[in-house]
């Protein structure tokens, strides 16, 4: 049997893979968005509070740590603690959704809307819309995988690792939020 | 008795690490309400960004626990990313050099 790549299971790899093709993915969405962002003169900035986005990094960053319980807690062989663990990064999930679109309504309610917007050039509402919905997307799809892994794991079809690689996707998702935020919210906080 | 010693040290190495990242996140805030240029805010906060995703990546997603993983993700990634950058001159001279800018 040969040693596998860099001595690491084939689904994590596969996983890291996945990850590499993504973080491409978002790369490309805010590279065009710095592009067309430093090519419009007067870019809209509609952000007056940053309340909610603070609100909504803690909660994600948050996730990531209980997530990181859950796993260590399944590698200890405590399933009921690691369950719990993951549930409740699946919560926090759930909430950073819930305050994402609350944040999405009160743009829609200013009149922003993917075409059209009240503050200028169109283009924002379209970037604006996108990188966020490409986010919340994966976050959404993350709080899916989280509820489906744990549940099996709870029931002992999947096992610490499946936990493990689950986590790796979360962190993504964490990580990812990390240049949004500066690059969609605080560059475009009016002052 | 090993591995809970190990797991206890493990964990406060992710809370440190935590609250490492909230430091971060909460210092991109700070820029945000600086006195300075879009251009100076962008790099401060893109630094800072970079310097949080290192850390997730390193000590969240355990990169620093496997070297030659690290190397592939690390190299990877940073050539795509910055295969992607070609485009800024095209984008400044939108912004400066055509009839329309100004």
């Amino acid at each position: 049997m040969a040693e596998p790549a860099f001595s690491v299971p084939a689904k994590k790899m596969a996983m890291w893979l996945f990850i590499i093709a993504d973080s491409a993915t978002f790369a490309g969405c805010l590279v065009a968005y710095g592009f067309i962002r430093n090519a419009t003169p007067n870019w809209p900035r509609p952000f007056h509070s940053i309340t909610n986005v603070a609100a909504m990094t803690v909660i994600l960053l948050t996730s990531s740590l209980t997530m990181l319980i859950g796993v260590r807690s399944a590698q200890m062989a405590d399933k009921a603690k690691a369950f719990r663990w993951v549930m409740i990064t699946a919560v926090l999930g759930v909430l950073f959704a819930v305050l994402h679109i609350r944040e999405w309504m009160g743009m829609i309610g200013e009149g922003a809307t993917l075409f059209h917007n009240p503050w200028g050039t169109p283009l924002f509402g379209s970037l604006f819309f996108s990188v966020t919905g490409l986010h919340l997307l994966h976050v959404t799809g993350g709080v899916i995988a989280l509820i489906a892994v744990g549940v099996r794991y709870q029931g002992g079809r999947y096992n610490a690792d499946d936990l493990e690689i689950t986590g790796l996707y979360w962190h993504f998702v964490d990580l990812v939020w990390m240049f949004v935020v500066p690059l969609v919210y605080l560059l475009n906080l009016a002052h | 008795m090993a591995t809970e010693a190990h797991k206890s040290s493990g964990m406060g190495k992710d809370l440190i690490v935590y609250f490492c990242m909230l430091a971060l996140a909460g210092i991109q805030f700070f820029i945000a309400y600086q006195n300075i240029s879009a251009t100076q805010m962008f790099e401060r906060m893109l630094i800072v960004a970079i310097v949080e995703g290192g850390l997730a990546l390193l000590f969240f997603m355990h990169l620093s626990e496997n070297r030659g993983l690290r190397w592939f993700v690390i190299i990877f990634t940073v050539a795509v990313i910055f295969g992607m950058q070609y485009g800024w001159t095209d984008s400044f001279r939108l912004s400066n050099g055509v009839p329309w800018a100004h």
